[in-house]
């Protein structure tokens, strides 16, 4: 049918084949280095979860032998795993890289923000990331967002476009092809750029062995008070306490993600080396959003509504 | 649910292993089956969780369906349901252990060619879906018509709703029969054809018992097996420089190494190279990541070259070998995608990206407006309107260094960026020079 010889058939099949996790690297790093070749102020989304913490080392690859060139930016609202806020210092001074810290109670107290009657934070996080991006006059923000996660996301392009108000309109988003990204943007707009795009769940575990990649100990199982409420286990911590008839109780467990400790539950697990995690995820029903986010349970159009507000 | 199918082998548990990744992209529309196939693929991988399952249940029943909706695990935004349409390419994953899966899920309809162009850039693989009812209508030619424009080198006729055609192997031939016919027409290296049901699960997973009759392989067994790796163009070495990585720091003081992704060829430490656009020679000094150095690079390799030689190189420049380089032009022969509003016309400027390197760029000439469901050339065509496909010579401020895209996707392929709103308006793939007189595609009658 073609009288042209394919190049590459002279070689044995098997033979400049890249695994799955290799092939993941590469894309991630190419993406690095196009936003820092292309956007004049990138800054690094760092939530202290596995996600962000794994595209800081492909961040660090992707400019070894040099330092990462630009600063990593942490949306602090207030309720956070003390190990998580230890781990971020010590992974920051350990790559000289500058840390951003961008505080919701802060904005509370300056009334960028309002507390919600329910004292959660997640939706009042977007204003103060929007802000920071906007003081900062950053131009890209890297997030570490997975297509596997949302259906919302599974649309959205690895450099995401954003208005002058952070916004995203799912409906304008500029075609992807090959692997040439459209950084362009005018002055006040910005773009999300997501490195982590094409893993899953299960591959972010593999590369956490294979890179032995130190993670925050709540990933793994350990004993913690905690009470169940809409069939999700919270801890009883001073962020989230037990309403009438929630009864705490030990119980062995883990967090499968790390957000805002008084929206992020954990679950039931034995779970306590990586090799144990990887075999629970690899057979596990539940996403982790569904398992663990009361953030996205609201509705089932939660993640897509927050991200037109901006929410990364 | 129709028959519920098992996935035999289990799922990758234990050791990471060397399983590697195959970018397919689906095409078809609602009616076709699509949505049921992809979801009956994630579903017998166990992709699919209890929570999404249990979602997809409810809004099943919702709907007064007596069978789970596979369809709707793949429904999309809020903004599709409210107003019913499609919006756009969305990516999917499944693994078997042998293979990890990206789906790039495109919407069908006519007017959607741009996604599918985009859904296509990246695949190894494309899946033509067709009703077993209907055989072969305008769409489906159009969509393999797309795959072969973008050079997806695996092409799958899959044949749907066998159920509904009595498992007829009659049926499937005949269908099978008319798209070979067809695809003889086009320049398809690859072509598979399997006959499935996507609703009740019969060839995909294994080969179905309704189907003795068929020899071939299921749909899955094909897509775990299929060589990809001999796709990749091996032999002509590009290596776009994408970044200049210069420490200057106390224990680097001096290192200049250019970072970049291995477009094709394999690049080997010792080799002789020739940077563009200078001419300059070198050699391969070393080839680092942080993991310590490469022996070989290959395609898409991200890694950081070093030369012996301190040679002036900087973003968008290209390191290829002496004897093998792309010839830098400034006029190109290409076939675009036109993907905007607003039409492309002649005399127009527009910027360029092409690999690492950024231009600005004239369409000097629109020589024809190709048709995509007849492969008619209109050359009366005054422009390209959106989703027209057509052949243009573009005249660009600075010489790029590019190869044919039928010999080389990495660096045969382009976007067209509008300057004043900066959205990407067009796909381009080179064509050979040698094709000016000859063209690329024979029209054919349906």
């Amino acid at each position: 049918m073609t009288a042209t010889p394919r190049t590459g058939s002279l070689l044995p099949e098997g033979e400049y084949r890249l695994s799955q996790l290799d092939t993941l690297e590469a894309e991630s790093i190419h993406v690095f280095r196009e936003v820092a070749a292309e956007l004049e102020r990138p800054v690094l989304l760092f939530s202290g979860g596995k996600d962000s913490i794994v595209m800081l080392r492909l961040a660090q690859k992707a400019f070894w032998p040099a330092r990462i060139p630009f600063p990593v930016l942490h949306v602090d609202t207030g309720h956070n795993f003390p190990e998580v806020l230890a781990y971020r210092d010590r992974r920051v001074a350990e790559l000289g890289v500058q840390l951003v810290v961008a505080s919701v109670p802060e904005a509370i107290e300056s009334g960028l923000v309002t507390q919600p009657p329910d004292g959660t934070r997640n939706r009042i996080q977007t204003p103060v990331l929007l802000d920071a991006l906007e003081k900062g006059r950053f131009t890209a923000a890297f997030g570490g967002a997975r297509r596997d996660e949302d259906k919302a996301r599974a649309k959205e392009r690895v450099f995401s476009f954003r208005d002058d108000f952070g916004q995203w309109d799912p409906k304008n988003q500029r075609p992807e092809l090959w692997s040439l990204y459209n950084g362009r943007i005018h002055a006040g707009e910005s773009i999300r750029v997501f490195p982590l795009s094409n893993w899953t769940e299960l591959d972010i575990w593999q590369y956490v062995r294979r890179e032995g990649i130190e993670l925050p100990a709540i990933y793994y199982a350990h004993d913690r008070a905690v009470f169940e409420r809409d069939g999700m286990l919270y801890a009883d911590n001073e962020f989230c306490r037990p309403r009438a008839g929630e009864k705490v109780f030990t119980a062995r467990v883990r967090y499968r993600t790390v957000g805002d400790a008084s929206l992020t539950a954990a679950v039931l697990s034995d779970a306590d080396t990586v090799e144990a995690v990887i075999d629970e995820v690899s057979v596990t029903r539940v996403t982790e959003r569904g398992a663990t986010r009361g953030d996205d349970r609201f509705s089932e159009a939660a993640m897509e509504d927050r991200k037109r507000e901006g929410y990364f | 649910m129709g028959v519920p199918t098992v996935f035999p082998a289990g799922l990758p548990t234990g050791p990471v292993q060397r399983t590697d990744m195959l970018r397919f992209a689906t095409a078809g529309s609602v009616d076709d089956g699509k949505s049921t196939l992809i979801g009956r693929l994630l579903y017998d991988s166990k992709a699919i969780f209890s929570d999404q399952l249990e979602a997809v249940e409810k809004a099943s029943a919702a709907k007064g369906d007596d069978y789970v909706n596979l369809a709707l695990l793949t429904d999309g935004l809020r903004a599709e349901r409210e107003q019913g349409i499609t919006i756009d390419v969305a990516y999917r994953y499944f693994a078997t252990p042998r293979r990890k899966f990206v789906i790039a899920d495109t919407p069908g309809h006519i007017q959607y060619t741009r996604n599918m162009v985009t859904g296509a850039s990246t695949a190894d693989l494309a899946i033509v879906l067709v009703d077993a009812r209907k055989g072969l209508v305008e769409q489906s030619r159009r969509h393999a018509f797309i795959a072969t424009l973008l050079r997806v080198p695996h092409l799958v006729l899959a044949v749907n709703k066998m159920d509904l055609v009595g498992y007829s192997q009659d049926v499937f031939d005949a269908i099978s029969d008319e798209f070979t016919r067809f695809a003889a027409k086009l320049d398809i290296t690859d072509l598979t054809v399997v006959p499935i049901s996507a609703l009740h699960g019969d060839g995909i997973v294994s080969r179905s018992p309704n189907m003795p009759w068929h020899e071939g392989p299921s749909l899955l067994h094909h897509l775990e097996r299929v060589h990809v790796s001999s796709d990749r163009n091996l032999i002509d070495v590009r290596f776009p420089v994408q970044y200049v990585i210069r420490p200057q720091s106390v224990d680097h003081p001096d290192y200049r190494g250019y970072a970049g992704t291995v477009a094709s060829g394999i690049l080997r430490a010792g080799d002789p190279v020739m940077v563009l656009p200078s001419g300059r020679t070198s050699r391969v000094a070393a080839i680092e990541t942080i993991d310590g150095p490469v022996v070989e690079a290959f395609p898409p390799m991200a890694v950081t070259v070093r030369l012996t030689d301190d040679v002036d190189i900087s973003r968008g420049d290209m390191i290829c070998r002496p004897g093998n380089a792309p010839e830098p032009r400034q006029d190109l022969d290409a076939m675009v995608c036109w993907m905007a509003d607003k039409p492309l016309q002649r005399g127009q400027k527009l910027a360029i990206k092409h690999t690492t390197r950024t231009a600005r760029v004239m369409i000097k000439e629109l020589h024809y407006r190709l048709d995509v469901n007849t492969l008619h050339r209109d050359e009366s065509a005054v422009e390209l309107g959106l989703n027209d496909v057509g052949r243009v010579t573009l005249r660009t401020t600075q010489p790029l260094f590019a190869d044919p895209y039928r010999r080389n996707r990495a660096t045969g392929g382009f976007i067209l960026i509008d300057e004043s709103t900066n959205a990407t308006v067009a796909a381009g793939m080179v064509l050979d020079p040698s094709h000016r007189v000859q063209p690329p595609f024979t029209e054919y009658a349906i």
